[in-house]
């Protein structure tokens, strides 16, 4: 990253009644970067946020701005503006007050205010809406407000927290789009907090994924899903298929009772690690052409490609396939050795089993997603 | 159709006899007595009396009276009810409830208790003495009867303001900092116009009480500060002159409405969202 600095977390630290919520936390975000932060709720992903923006003052480690310490500035004071989750909205203004709230305390002549207005609205789609009353408008129309009237005070960074969480999939893909205009455009630094790893790997320049309070993995939206750090962000980014394996040697790696060319090295001989393989790098071959074989469970058609869950060594593997196969048939797999990512262990291994529990999986994670606020 | 009307008619019957025996039976004696005179005969010599200097005089002082004990309410519940929400949800509860203690003692003998502590040789003016300030005189001013009404009116101004601010929600702040907004600026820009409603309802249930009281002038002001309420009583008690007395409940009533009327117009401007 050639940008400089403007944004750095050095071991930034939160518990709530005990809780800790952020355990350490360094991160720095770049000019006119697109950062976000990605993680299931309860990962402290908001709270970074939240620190930022100045609501919240960590216990201890330091809040930089510009290489500035502002740990104690209060948010009013800071260059950073926020599009908030559910848009607070001044509901006793109309759309075009909304927007010029922190011009009229900025005390900006009423020219310039209807001049810059106009530019924000234009921007956002939302021409001729000046006058409406911001209760009545749509989802959608709420959020471009809430991201006019953050965005008019020209900030240095924007925060966004889940601000396409409320609007239908249709709908978010579009703004997901627009939101990425604008950052382009504008050349604002965003960052971005989700739990929609996908919306994190379509939109962002830079991706942090954040678990139990600590950073995980930052890296590029490719780096995070084809070089996963760990077994949990091999799991929470796409579908991987996660198994126990051991490396033999440099660029050897051996797993479900076979050995593999892999393009891994730097370990130890005989390691234990975590292998990482995608569902959509295996190929179905014939049984004698196949590396392992077993026989498939089911097959799910998803429309691009058939998920198939096939049981090799007691592991149930996910395979990703447009070609079909019929359930109980004996298969076999094919696996590059690019498509083969190995990963030390850690305190994730083993806590994400195959697909037999996946089912229970997505309970638990659609769970957490209600629980957030 | 028909038959769940009916049973909707029956339903409501209670609430309908109700209605007519205590609101608009009461309404229309009033209204009978203020336009007749002793014969029963239709007159409106009630009201042309009440346009007597001696009485327009308590009209206005009672105007008066309500209008700054509202006020002082308002200044001094205002910022109570914004720190009560605040507060933790229990501390809250626990305040709402101190708050609404003294109201749980009887109108007279929390009146009686100011006459107590108010007097030239009362508890206040004993503690002065004790500390070597001169007493001073307190019972039987106009800013004692004030006082009464501020006391004994002071929570009705409170929980309506505090039921309002506490369902603002806490992230239109934060957005109103994060935009800019310093604190005063956050209380300024957000806060008062959204708990508008709230000074509303405070404002309208302390003033009417406030200029229809009577009691508190008399104990706390000494008979000097003759107010409505006590003339009303008055004529039905000891003058028995109950046309007079209907003519100034009717008179009353109107510049209740009107009061109301006004702020409501007021208001109702702010309401529709113009400009700040």
């Amino acid at each position: 990253m050639n940008e400089k600095k403007i944004i750095e977390l050095k071991g930034v630290a939160k518990s709530f009644d005990g809780e800790t919520i952020l355990d350490n936390i360094d991160l720095d975000v770049h000019e006119k970067e697109f950062m976000t932060l990605l993680g299931p709720s309860g990962c402290g992903k908001t709270t970074t946020l939240r620190i930022i923006a100045g609501f919240v003052t960590p216990d201890s480690g330091e809040v930089m701005f510009d290489g500035v310490r502002i740990n104690d500035l209060p948010p009013y004071k800071r260059s950073v503006n926020t599009v908030f989750q559910k848009y607070a909205l001044f509901p006793h203004l109309n759309v075009y007050e909304n927007i010029a709230f922190a011009l009229r305390l900025k005390k900006v002549s009423e020219e310039e205010i209807y001049e810059r207005v106009e530019e924000m609205l234009t921007m956002v789609n939302l021409k001729g809406f000046e006058k409406r009353d911001v209760n009545l408008l749509s989802g959608g129309q709420q959020q471009r407000v809430a991201i006019a009237r953050a965005l008019i005070n020209k900030p240095r960074v924007l925060l966004l927290d889940e601000p396409l969480g409320a609007l239908d999939l249709k709908l978010r893909k579009d703004m997901q789009n627009e939101l990425k205009n604008i950052q382009r455009k504008t050349g604002i630094t965003f960052i971005y907090v989700t739990h929609d790893q996908e919306e994190a790997l379509s939109m962002s320049d830079t991706v942090v994924v954040m678990a139990n309070g600590k950073i995980q993995q930052i890296g590029t939206p490719t780096d995070i899903y084809n070089e996963p750090e760990n077994a949990f962000v091999a799991d929470f980014i796409g579908e991987s298929n996660i198994v126990d394996g051991v490396m033999l040697d440099d660029y050897k790696a051996k797993f479900s009772g076979h050995e593999f060319e892999c393009l891994d090295k730097g370990f130890e001989k005989n390691e234990p690690v975590d292998v990482v393989i995608r569902p959509e790098d295996v190929d179905v071959v014939d049984v004698e052409k196949g590396m392992l074989c077993g026989v498939v469970d089911s097959v799910t058609f998803k429309g691009v490609h058939y998920e198939i869950i096939v049981t090799i060594n007691n592991f149930k593997w996910m395979i990703q396939s447009t070609d079909y196969v019929a359930p109980s048939q004996k298969i076999g797999l094919y696996i590059e050795p690019d498509a083969i990512h190995i990963m030390k262990k850690s305190e994730y291994s083993n806590m994400f089993g195959d697909y037999s529990s996946f089912s229970d999986e997505l309970e638990k994670l659609s769970d957490v997603t209600e629980e957030e606020e | 159709m028909n038959k769940k009307s009916l049973l909707q008619k029956a339903a409501a019957a209670p609430h309908m006899v109700w209605a007519v025996l205590f609101i608009i039976a009461p309404l229309l004696f009033v209204v009978y007595y203020a336009f007749t005179d002793k014969d029963g005969n239709f007159t409106f010599s009630n009201i042309g009396e009440l346009f007597q200097a001696s009485y327009l005089e308590i009209f206005l002082r009672s105007l008066c009276f309500a209008f700054l004990a509202t006020v002082i309410c308002l200044i001094i519940a205002y910022p109570i009810a914004y720190f009560m929400t605040k507060a933790s949800p229990k501390t809250q509860k626990i305040l709402i409830m101190l708050v609404m203690l003294p109201q749980w003692l009887n109108f007279l003998i929390r009146t009686y208790s100011w006459m107590a502590l108010l007097e030239d040789t009362g508890i206040i003016n004993s503690l002065l003495g004790s500390i070597g300030i001169d007493p001073v005189h307190m019972i039987n001013t106009s800013g004692a009867v004030i006082l009464g009404m501020v006391y004994n009116y002071l929570p009705y101004m409170i929980i309506p303001l505090h039921s309002v601010m506490s369902k603002i929600d806490p992230r239109l702040l934060e957005a109103a900092s994060d935009l800019g907004s310093s604190p005063f600026k956050v209380i300024t820009g957000v806060v008062v116009p959204l708990s508008m409603s709230g000074v509303i309802s405070g404002v309208t249930m302390v003033f009417v009480p406030s200029i229809s009281t009577f009691y508190i002038s008399q104990k706390l002001g000494g008979g000097n500060f003759d107010l409505i309420g006590d003339t009303i009583e008055r004529q039905f008690q000891t003058a028995y002159n109950y046309n007079l007395g209907a003519a100034m409940s009717l008179v009353l009533m109107i510049i209740i409405m009107v009061s109301m009327a006004i702020m409501n117009k007021y208001s109702g401007e702010d309401d529709g969202g113009v400009v700040v």
